[in-house]
């Protein structure tokens, strides 16, 4: 037969398009065209599977090739394809029956001696076959386990493109057969335990937590901002499996899964260098966009260390993912989405000099300070719920005996039962945490007594807060209540609230 | 004769009894101009046929119609052309085929005949 048909995936961000490889071997010089609009590792794949069909001991036929992609007007990109080229090569030269390739989708990257190597995005190219009825997939090995986390798909895996032609016609053959890795809870690294002191930015980070706030922490330089903001992931409740699913998806399109761990079951926790260009923070670069930091911590924490270093605009770029939970990347390939739904850790010295001692040592004139936190837009502070400075460690406080903190575990106990009793009051609702809750639906539908909002109206007549950082104060105050078991915030809470919304940090 | 030399000679005497028993009419075995040389010009009903002959004795470096490469195609056209203008006949359609000959170390040689290859 000189026509033979295959199946692979083509990615698009996390959405995935099946794509039928057609090769057709006619009479002529010698020669292979490869067609449907392929990127650079794609037309590359011409070379691989060559090499690959001769070093498995199987003829090249020295015809004039042409390999097919379609649907041919959606760009192609990746070497993933390159299995699915090889063997519909092999089945138009009658090496393999094409009935035996007719339901299986095909994803690897050929090696030149025809190994089967590991490719990214496994998870939702099978996600994609699965949903258009291809429940049998073929994959590397290394990519089994993170393909079987599709219940669906029934996932084989080889380790060259040798054994998958004896697989196909039927000789006997190592075949791995994939199955779901078993669902370890996420390992605890960092305690709250650790952080010595610092009892408000501890409340902070319980508050940001319960609620899904996004936190400002300020502070001299060791006073243990990093320490807090990488402990966030560990009192953050683990991922519903739907959210780990969603996740994990995101992360193999990057390329972040580890082989032996591919379902991320905790939130994720990423810190870009305060270098990151928006095309690295919000996803981006070249050809078909991939996902940025604000995706891999899709459902995690997103920590900016050094935050006013960061350029300005690539702060701000954050600001329309952080409304809408997703952001949508147009390229001339084609508008991608990728979900971005995070919470944001903000950190920053109070000043340029960031004297360890805190302001009582701080020689930066009053310019400059006010410069440095200014970089920090408006409208960007305008989102964050709760900033806390914190101040620096003390001898005593260090050298403490006895004065362990609560660990993550205590802390996350009481995160997860605020989380429920906010999930309780907001059933039926689209939200899920007090942070989601839209200023109007709060202000309506859970109305507090005035006498309660004493300090937050008297806040916001003297100019201190915002109408909307008046409604920010108000989620706050339904965190804290949720978080001391109360049925609705009492006077003390939105004291603490609007303490928390103005904090010390200037803006 | 250097033993390359020899091979060819032998594919392109195959190559011709091939053409032959295929039905086509040699006209010209080597023709040659200042520019080089075309192996075999035969007629198939209305065409001309111009034809390259490569000739190997493995696969080891490859399919020996892999050798035509796009230069070498453009100089058979080339001096296609200078061949037609030497001509008083006139042919509806002109062909450019490659024959494609693998010796083996026994029996008989493989010879791949590729019509209209460019």
């Amino acid at each position: 037969m000189a026509l033979a048909r295959t199946r692979s995936v083509v990615l698009l961000g996390v959405t995935g398009h099946l794509v039928e490889i057609e090769a057709d071997i006619a009479a002529g010089l010698p020669g292979v065209s490869l067609i449907g609009l392929p990127d650079a590792a794609l037309a590359e794949a011409r070379d691989r599977i060559r090499a690959a069909i001769v070093n498995s001991n199987h003829t090249w036929p020295p015809q004039r090739i042409t390999l097919a992609l379609s649907p041919a007007d959606l760009r192609k990109q990746g070497s993933h394809f390159d299995v699915a080229l090889a063997l519909a090569v092999l089945a138009a030269s009658d090496v393999v029956e094409q009935a035996s390739l007719d339901k299986i989708v095909f994803l690897g990257e050929l090696g030149l001696d025809g190994t089967i190597r590991a490719v990214r995005g496994v998870l939702p190219a099978v996600l994609t076959a699965v949903r258009a009825g291809f429940s049998q997939v073929v994959v590397p090995v290394e990519n089994a386990a993170e393909a079987a986390l599709v219940p669906e798909a029934e996932v084989r895996a080889v380790a060259s493109l040798a054994e998958l032609v004896r697989m196909l016609t039927g000789e006997p053959c190592e075949v791995v057969v994939g199955s779901a890795p078993a669902q370890l809870p996420p390992p605890r690294t960092h305690d709250l335990a650790d952080v010595v002191g610092q009892a408000q930015g501890r409340r902070a980070l319980e508050g940001a937590a319960a609620g899904g706030h996004h936190l400002y922490l300020t502070g001299p330089p060791g006073a243990g901002k990093t320490m807090l903001a990488e402990r966030l992931p560990g009192v953050l409740p683990p991922l519903s499996s739907e959210e780990a699913l969603e996740v994990t998806a995101v992360h193999s399109v990057a390329g972040l899964l580890p082989p032996d761990a591919p379902l991320v079951t905790g939130p994720p926790f990423q810190a870009p260098h305060h270098t990151a260009t928006v095309a690295a923070l919000v996803g981006g670069g070249s050809g078909i966009p991939r996902p940025g930091a604000i995706s891999c911590a899709h459902r995690g924490v997103l920590f900016l260390d050094e935050a006013p270093e960061l350029a300005s605009g690539t702060l701000d770029a954050l600001r329309e993912p952080m409304e809408r939970g997703e952001v949508s990347i147009a390229r001339s390939a084609g508008l991608v989405r990728f979900p971005a739904r995070f919470q944001l850790v903000l950190a920053s010295n109070p000043c340029p000099c960031a004297s360890a001692a805190g302001d009582a040592a701080c020689v930066c004139p009053p310019a400059v300070r006010r410069r440095y936190l200014a970089k920090l837009s408006g409208p960007l502070l305008d989102r964050i719920d709760l900033r806390v400075e914190l101040l620096p460690l003390g001898r005593s406080a260090l050298f403490a005996e006895g004065q362990r903190g609560e660990s993550s575990a205590v802390v996350a106990d009481r995160v997860r039962s605020a989380r429920e009793t906010a999930a309780a009051r907001l059933a039926g609702t689209p939200w899920r945490t007090n942070a989601e809750v839209p200023g109007p639906v709060l202000r309506s539908q859970w109305r507090l007594p005035a006498r309660v909002l004493t300090t937050a109206s008297r806040a916001l007549e003297r100019g201190e807060i915002s109408a909307r950082g008046f409604d920010r104060v108000l989620r706050c105050a339904w965190t804290i209540a949720d978080l001391s078991g109360r049925t609705s915030p009492g006077r003390y809470d939105v004291s603490e609230a609007v303490g928390f919304r103005i904090g010390t940090v200037a803006a | 004769m250097k033993r390359k030399d020899a091979l060819g000679a032998y594919g392109e005497r195959l190559a011709a009894t091939h053409l032959e028993q295929a039905g086509l009419t040699l006209l010209e075995r080597n023709w040659r101009c200042s520019d080089g040389e075309i192996d075999l010009i035969a007629t198939d009903g209305d065409a001309v046929v111009f034809c390259e002959v490569k000739t190997r004795s493995s696969v080891a470096y490859g399919h020996p119609a892999e050798a035509v490469v796009r230069a070498k195609a453009a100089r058979l056209r080339r001096l296609a052309a200078r061949w037609l203008a030497e001509q008083d006949a006139g042919w509806p359609e002109v062909r450019f085929d490659v024959v494609a000959v693998v010796r083996s170390p026994r029996g008989a040689a493989t010879v791949t005949h590729l019509r209209g290859a460019f």
